[in-house]
């Protein structure tokens, strides 16, 4: 996966996560919790989501680099690079 | 072997159950029941379609909104707004003799009402509302002090605590005469600062959306399997035996069988066992010829309570306490248009499990008929008489709840002292609904989902 395609996934998970959110004008270096109204209990699932649909598994320690869209996609981009879509 | 084990279909057991099939882990609910919901069921008879307990959904929220418990659940649960289909009240009160409050789904026309009946408790109304605004219902610290104490430091005059407390025991406080304060704030906000809603079709409309996704995502709900025991081996749960003998294996057992139900089947002697509670209710449902608002009576829900001293306690001289009581007509929300095929009044009184027991089959019989006649006259002090116009009757008795729920004493709400964290001295098995803390639909779904995320879904 690109960082493009690894950002449209986070997306997807974001909007199954929070389907009433408007997602569109998400700013990719603000934090999440800034722009979308996600508690600790969905930003979990951001974690769990990303353990279901590609198996990844992310150490507690590295949560905070899950805060915005651009450091997660930054993190997501070596471990995602070989994989291929699923949704 | 299931990845988890679920003893009971209600609210909470299939929001748990929802969670955990969401996240492919291998999941069973078990119910012993014919039929799905607990203490919040549906049944139809006589061709009439009844709720078993629902008066409102609590936690009311309009679409669009992304804060609170139940944006938060919808959230977690994957469901959109419009699948619960709540309709708001109309609006409701607290009824105490000469004075009436009045309150809907928007705060300001509580304030209004007690500015206008206790001028100088204006004030001190903000100061409660900023301080239970504040709680944090995660943070168990301060869960347990005394209402009454706390109550008294904000809201000086007697009687408007009172009428404060009312509501907010009545619909869900498991504790006899004071309440936990941290359950105080959940209420106190889930009534009025949130409010009260119902889908058209009752319960049931919520109960088959829960079912049939649970389902989807993989899940498997067993009807007709009662749970006799909790198979325990060195201290972890390994699995369940069903009452039929059958057994099976777990790696975690979520129980919302109530504490010290579950505890029992676990095999813990009685005197290591928490204390039971001892609220329970009887509720009579009158069908009525005409719609309430036919009579005059266009309100939701009214508390009602006979003298200036609001007594939340086991009924200590009869079968039952007719000296308070809530009054609840299921047509009283804004339905737009749409309406239900009958006129409904729901009566609920406190009542006496133990005392309701020791009737002989045709004593018993008779006591509902005889209390249904004391319910309806008291609640005709309050609102019009609707007497002379039922066409139906139903009522549930606390022995009823116990048959259907296997709630010791048939206590609604469950066991006075809360497990907030789901934990029991069983490192596996863990404790959803009622006695994990959560009261009423949006609580009892809440409480499935935070068990869940807390202990079930790991790494394991």
């Amino acid at each position: 996966m690109t960082p493009v395609e690894i950002r449209e996934e986070i997306l997807d998970i974001l909007s199954d996560i929070a389907p009433d959110e408007d997602l569109s004008a998400l700013q990719d270096d603000v934090a999440f919790r800034d722009q979308v109204e996600l508690d600790s209990m969905d930003f979990l699932d951001i974690v769990m989501e990303l353990r279901k649909r590609y198996r990844i598994q992310v150490p507690e320690a590295d949560y905070p680099q899950l805060a915005s869209m651009r450091s997660t996609v930054t993190y997501l981009e070596p471990i995602m690079k070989d994989m291929q879509r699923v949704s | 072997m299931y990845d988890t084990i679920i003893i009971g279909a209600g609210l909470s057991g299939l929001a748990a159950g929802i969670r955990l099939a969401h996240y492919d882990k291998r999941v069973c609910i078990l119910e012993r029941h014919t039929t799905i919901g607990g203490l919040n069921s549906f049944y139809r008879q006589r061709g009439r379609d009844f709720d078993v307990g629902l008066h409102a959904v609590t936690n009311y929220a309009p679409q669009g909104s992304r804060r609170g418990p139940l944006a938060r659940l919808l959230r977690q649960l994957r469901f959109r707004w419009e699948d619960f289909a709540l309709v708001p009240q109309a609006g409701s009160s607290v009824a105490f003799p000469g004075v009436t409050l009045r309150f809907n789904n928007d705060f300001r026309l509580f304030e209004a009402e007690v500015a206008a009946q206790f001028p100088d408790q204006k004030d001190n109304l903000r100061k409660l509302v900023a301080q239970l605004i504040d709680y944090d219902d995660l943070d168990g610290s301060l869960f347990q002090r005394s209402t009454r104490a706390l109550l008294a430091e904000s809201i000086t005059d007697p009687l408007l605590r009172e009428m404060i407390l009312c509501p907010v025991m009545w619909y869900g406080n498991a504790r006899e005469r004071d309440m936990d304060f941290g359950q105080f704030c959940i209420m106190f906000r889930s009534i009025f600062l949130e409010g009260f809603a119902r889908p058209l079709a009752g319960v049931r409309l919520i109960l088959r959306n829960l079912v049939r996704r649970f389902r989807s995502l993989g899940g498997e709900l067993r009807l007709r399997s009662g749970v006799r025991r909790i198979q325990i081996e060195d201290g972890r749960a390994v699995g369940v035996e069903l009452d039929n003998g059958e057994q099976l294996e777990a790696r975690h057992v979520l129980s919302s069988a109530g504490i010290v139900e579950t505890m029992r089947m676990s095999g813990e002697r009685k005197e290591l066992s928490p204390e039971p509670g001892q609220m329970s209710f009887i509720e009579s449902i009158a069908v009525l010829d005409r719609l309430p608002r036919e009579l005059g009576h266009h309100q939701t829900i009214v508390f009602f309570n006979d003298s200036e001293t609001f007594h939340w306690e086991r009924p200590q001289d009869e079968i039952c306490d007719a000296r308070s009581g809530v009054i609840c007509s299921p047509n009283n929300f804004l339905y737009d248009g749409d309406v239900l095929p009958d006129g409904i009044l729901r009566v609920t009184l406190m009542a006496d499990y133990d005392r309701w027991c020791q009737l002989s089959a045709d004593e018993y019989r008779l006591a509902k008929l005889h209390w249904f006649e004391r319910t309806l006259a008291s609640a005709a002090r309050f609102v019009p008489d609707c007497r002379q116009h039922v066409i139906d009757m139903d009522m549930f008795t606390p022995r009823t709840i116990q048959r259907y729920t296997w709630h010791d004493n048939g206590a609604v709400y469950g066991a006075p002292e809360k497990r907030l964290d789901g934990r029991t001295k069983f490192a596996n098995l863990f404790i959803c609904g009622t006695d994990q803390g959560y009261v009423g639909i949006v609580g009892s779904l809440l409480s499935g989902i935070l068990v869940a995320n807390r202990h079930l879904l790991g790494d394991s």
